[in-house]
């Protein structure tokens, strides 16, 4: 498939920018959390074991630092058509503010920050910039996520 | 469980206890039904080839989730991670070890907290860094334990 060397205008950068997903809440099931547990093979008692988390400073169990991926949070949608049809994940930055525990409500919400093209190995590459915040029921923010998506 | 580590243990330079992790297509499937992120180059070898990849490949999410691991085990029962940043620089296969690894970049005490920088990575068996990042932890002072 041949690649255009230019994509993406100003316009449509300022298009793009602000553009939200739609919130999801979801609510954080203890099993979800030792099955999340489990998947990355991570054996902390405090991910997994609750007589031995409740014996810690949490007084019982917290979720792994990236099982926020598991509430299914949304990303936004381009305002436009884009000639790509691959993607890769390029790196994600967390901040962390609160532990997330089982019985929680968690509510995500999306944003697009940057959107962006360079030419790389595999041709042109748009590079979009996400920002994800994480809050809980009750109103605190529990974490920050901002990600970038690379579709080529 | 690892012992504690506290703030004031921790030199600049300081490595973090190595992870090795072997992870299979098995996890990969597992994981993906963890964390609801489905997308078929991880787990469908032919999928994975029609996208010009040699095969299936570990989730970005999943390497992020290691990081996770080496700075939540070595930080222990009583730290608390503020900050994990990594980049998905190169790609990395299931059934080919990778090892996480850190170093302590420097501490500071902010707010009456005692933080720790470190710069982390994934590496595979030839050595090449494929998932680079960085994390900052609160840690228990010596300072705060007794007689407080």
């Amino acid at each position: 498939m041949p690649t255009p060397t230019s994509f993406l205008t100003e316009a449509m950068r300022r298009q793009a920018v602000g553009r939200k997903g739609p919130a999801v809440t979801v609510a954080v099931e203890k099993g979800a959390i030792q099955a999340f547990a489990r998947a990355i093979g991570d054996a902390n008692p405090l991910f997994n074991d609750e007589a031995a988390a409740r014996r810690s400073r949490h007084g019982g169990l917290v979720a792994p630092p990236t099982f926020l991926r598991s509430v299914g949070s949304t990303r936004p949608e381009l305002p436009f058509e884009v000639p790509f049809t691959r993607l890769l994940d390029g790196g994600s930055d967390w901040e962390y503010f609160e532990p997330v525990r089982p019985g929680d409500r968690i509510t995500s919400a999306s944003q697009i920050t940057d959107i962006a093209e360079r030419t790389g190995r595999m041709g042109l590459m748009l590079f979009m910039t996400i920002l994800i915040t994480y809050r809980n029921q009750f109103d605190q923010m529990v974490a920050t996520q901002t990600s970038t998506t690379i579709r080529y | 469980m690892s012992e504690q580590v506290y703030w004031e243990d921790v030199t600049e330079g300081m490595g973090l206890p190595p992870l090795v992790k072997h992870p299979t297509t098995r996890q990969l499937v597992q994981y993906a039904g963890a964390s609801g992120d489905f997308y078929e180059i991880h787990y469908d070898q032919d999928f994975a080839r029609s996208t010009g990849l040699d095969g299936v490949i570990l989730h970005g999410a999943l390497k992020n989730a290691f990081l996770g691991q080496l700075v939540t085990q070595w930080m222990g029962p009583q730290g608390s991670l503020k900050r994990l940043a990594c980049q998905y620089r190169g790609m990395d296969f299931p059934g080919k070890p990778i090892t996480g690894r850190g170093t302590v970049t420097g501490k500071h005490q902010r707010d009456g907290q005692f933080l720790v920088n470190c710069d982390i990575w994934l590496e595979n068996s030839q050595g090449q860094k494929t998932t680079p990042g960085s994390a900052t932890v609160a840690l228990p002072s010596r300072s705060t334990l007794s007689g407080a």
